[in-house]
This record gives structure tokens, sequence and C-alpha cells, in this order.
């Protein structure tokens, strides 16, 4: 079951933290590798030939790629620790509506805030809005979206928070003002070990995001 | 008894998923026929974020996105299983299943596309199919799920038969046989399996209705 565990992964990468999450919450061990995408190893191209991309989970030399696949992958295979899939089928659909849709919207809206100028970044920067608070909904009164403990919409959406300041200095706008309940969840997230260990500082990746600006001509 | 019911578009290769996985397992449901163009309140109440068919109603509860009602039917139902029981092997078919998934805006893409754009979109349908020719069906011998069709035949079948209503009104051949054995092989096995063809959609009236609206379409872009 333990066998050897290997992830390929890139430090600001939203992703690749859904893993790293779920890993720790489990408290399995594994190998990180740090990849530089300018750079791609061969190990990466070899195990994700299709979209050459990370995070890939490699356990015992064979190849999971897609995060939202291995977060489900971990939590099967690891099944008798801190559970981050629902038990009940019909949870289970609506977790995976709700992860599917923050596949669909958090990372493409949150490109264009910091890529973005003028009306496209105006535009985004409300859809950003609007998806928070229709995930502010969805979560409720509860503690996490999974309920008492972290979830599966949880492992994939809080990720994002480490981003949230560079989207908050590019689109000049402040994202706890406009969805507290968002940043309460965010900050109660934080207080876990697993979630604030595998979290970047929000400074680097503002700094990240500056740099990638520079390169990519972005005033 | 536990009713189903399914809201659904007949032109919909999301709303087809739906319909052959419900078949395959036998379930009885009622099906609604949604007027994209004038939604019903029904619809709006049971799917307000992306407001789309298919919506699958299990009990008074709504489910929705084709491939979250797919694995939500395989669960309740687990006759004529969907997905393999090995999670790395289930690991291995949600991905193809997350790719097929990614792949359906080309559909659109293609259909409003003219002069450079067409080119644009038929490049990447071919780098699509070469990606299924070259990695997906690799080890494939008649479909994924072996003899049987499983969720990722299902997810590609946008590819098995609606790429053919395309090709037919844009009047362009991209799945070449020659150039495409494998997956010009799944596609005959994926169409001659029981619960496609008797479940087939009608390809003649959305040729006829798809061709009318692209020519609307592009009249009205040019003027």
């Amino acid at each position: 079951m333990a066998g050897e565990l290997v992830l390929l992964d890139f430090w600001p990468s939203p992703f690749g933290m859904r893993s790293r999450i779920a890993l720790a919450e489990k408290g399995i061990p594994y190998e990180y590798r740090e990849e530089d995408l300018r750079n791609k190893s061969d190990l990466l191209l070899q195990m994700n030939p299709v979209h050459k991309k990370i995070p890939v989970l490699i356990h015992n030399g064979k190849p999971v790629c897609e995060s939202v696949i291995q977060v489900q992958y971990i939590d099967e295979v690891w099944h008798d620790k801190a559970p981050l899939i629902p038990s009940d089928p019909y949870q289970r659909a609506v977790a995976r509506f709700w992860v599917d849709f923050i596949d669909k919207k958090m990372y493409e809206l949150g490109s264009k805030i910091w890529k973005t100028k003028g009306e496209e970044q105006a535009n985004a920067k409300k859809e950003f809005i609007e998806c928070l608070k229709l995930l502010e909904g969805e979560l409720g009164d509860k503690t996490y979206f999974g309920g008492e403990s972290l979830g599966y919409v949880d492992v994939a959406l809080v990720p994002f928070y480490s981003w949230f300041y560079a989207y908050e200095k590019c689109g000049d706008f402040s994202i706890e003002a406009e969805c507290p309940k968002m940043i309460a969840w965010v900050k109660r997230c934080m207080q876990k070990e697993s979630v604030a260990k595998s979290l970047p500082d929000q400074e680097k990746v503002y700094e990240f995001i500056l740099q990638l600006k520079k390169v990519f001509g972005i005033e | 008894m536990a009713v189903v019911k399914l809201f659904g578009a007949w032109l919909s290769p999301y709303v087809f998923r739906v319909i052959w996985a419900l078949k395959l397992k036998g379930i009885p449901y009622e099906y609604i026929e949604e007027d994209l163009s004038n939604k019903s309140p029904l619809l709006l109440q049971y799917n307000p974020i992306h407001k789309k068919v298919p919506v699958l109603v299990h009990d008074g509860k709504p489910i929705c996105e084709s491939t979250v009602i797919l694995r939500y039917i395989d669960e309740i139902w687990p006759q004529n299983p969907l997905l393999p029981a090995d999670p790395y092997d289930r690991a291995v078919a949600l991905f193809w299943i997350k790719f097929a998934d990614d792949k359906g805006y080309l559909m659109l893409k293609l259909y409003r596309a003219n002069g450079e754009e067409q080119q644009a979109a038929v490049k990447e349908w071919l780098e699509m199919l070469e990606v299924m020719e070259e990695h997906a069906l690799i080890g494939v011998k008649k479909l994924f799920g072996g003899d049987e069709i499983n969720m990722v035949d299902i997810a590609f079948s946008f590819v098995a038969i609606w790429l053919g209503v395309l090709e037919d009104i844009l009047g362009l051949e991209i799945c070449e046989p020659h150039k495409f054995p494998r997956v010009s092989s799944w596609i005959q096995n994926f169409k001659s399996i029981p619960v496609i063809k008797d479940n087939f959609p009608d390809t003649d009236k959305m040729s006829t209705f798809l061709k009318h609206g692209r020519e609307m379409m592009l009249t009205s872009k040019s003027n």
C-alpha cells in the first residue's frame, strides 16, 4: 500500500498544493521534486507525455496525472485516515460538482486578473468575486466545505488563497472586503498544519507573478 | 419507488452520455426535453449555476454536469460498472474522461469557424485525434471498457458521433481512417454496441438543423 511515492511539482502551483495537502492530511511520506517548467525533466515528460504538466504523482513507478484525480486516488488508496471525499453518493456528487466549478473558474479568472488591464481585468475581478460568493453560499455555516473536517472541496479551493495577495495587488481590490466569509474559512484551513505547510508565502507568490509579468511583457 | 428524471436536449452529446448510462444499467427514467432557447423554470431551479442540460433528478435531488451524473449513476446502480474497480486503473480512466471533457469545446469551435479560424479549429481537432491514436487507444483492442463500453468510451462519444455530423455539414474529412486507424476502428466498435445503436441520436435531423443554423450564423456575421 505505501510503496514509493514521488510528487513532481512546482512550488507556486495551486494544483500541486492540492496533492501536497491530501498527502499531508493523511500523513503519507513522499518525495517532493521541484520541476523547472522552462526545463522540464525527462521524468516529467515521460510520466505525463500528453500534457507535460505538473503535478504528477508517481506511485510505485506509475503516474497519476491531474490534481483532482490525484486527490481522489490518494483518498482511495489511503482510505483509513482523514477521508476527504464524502461517503454518501449524493454528497459526493455535490462535492464533485463544486470541484468542477472551481476548476472551470478560479485559475482562468485569477490569471486574467494579473495578466490583463482595463475592462477585461474589471470583468474578471467581478466574475471572480461572484464565484467566491457562490462558494460562500455553498459553505454556508459549515466549518469547512467537508463539514467538521477538511474535505475534497476545501482541498481543491484553499490553494488559490496563496495567490489572493497577488490578485489583490494586481487588481487593486480587497478579497476580504468582498468575501469575508471566504477569508474566515481560509483562516480556519490555515490553522491546519497540512494546509499551512503546503501553501507558499503569499508575498513570494506575488514576487513570482511580478517576474512572470516582466517575462510576458505585461505592465 | 425512486423517481429518476432527466432534463435534456435532443442534440446534446452530454445528454446522450447520461441516456446511454441509464439504458445500460436498465434504469427507468422520465425524459424532459428542454428548449435551450427558452429554458424552463424547473431547469433553472435545478441548475442555477450553469443553467444547462443534462440535469439528473433522483428522488427530487438534482445532479448537474454530465461526468458528475455518470459517476453518481455508476455508484447508485453498480450493475454493468462504467469504471474499473482497481484504483490505479480508475485513475487512468478518469484521466481520459477529463481529457475528453476538456476537448468538448472543439465541437462548437469548429461549428462556428470559417476561413482561417476553421483551419485553426481543424488543426486542434487533428491534435486531439492524434493523442487518442498515439496514447489513449494504445493497448485498447475493441473498446476502452474491453468488450463492453465504459465511461471512457461514453466520454469520447462526441468523437464517435458528433464529429461525423460536423464533417458532414462542413464537407470536411477530419478523422481520416488511414491517418487514424485506431480511432476509426474504435468509432466503428462504439457505434455497433447495442445500447448505442438502439439509442442513437438522429444525426440526419442534426445535420439539417445545424447546417441551417450555421448558414444563418455566417450570414448574420457578414451583415
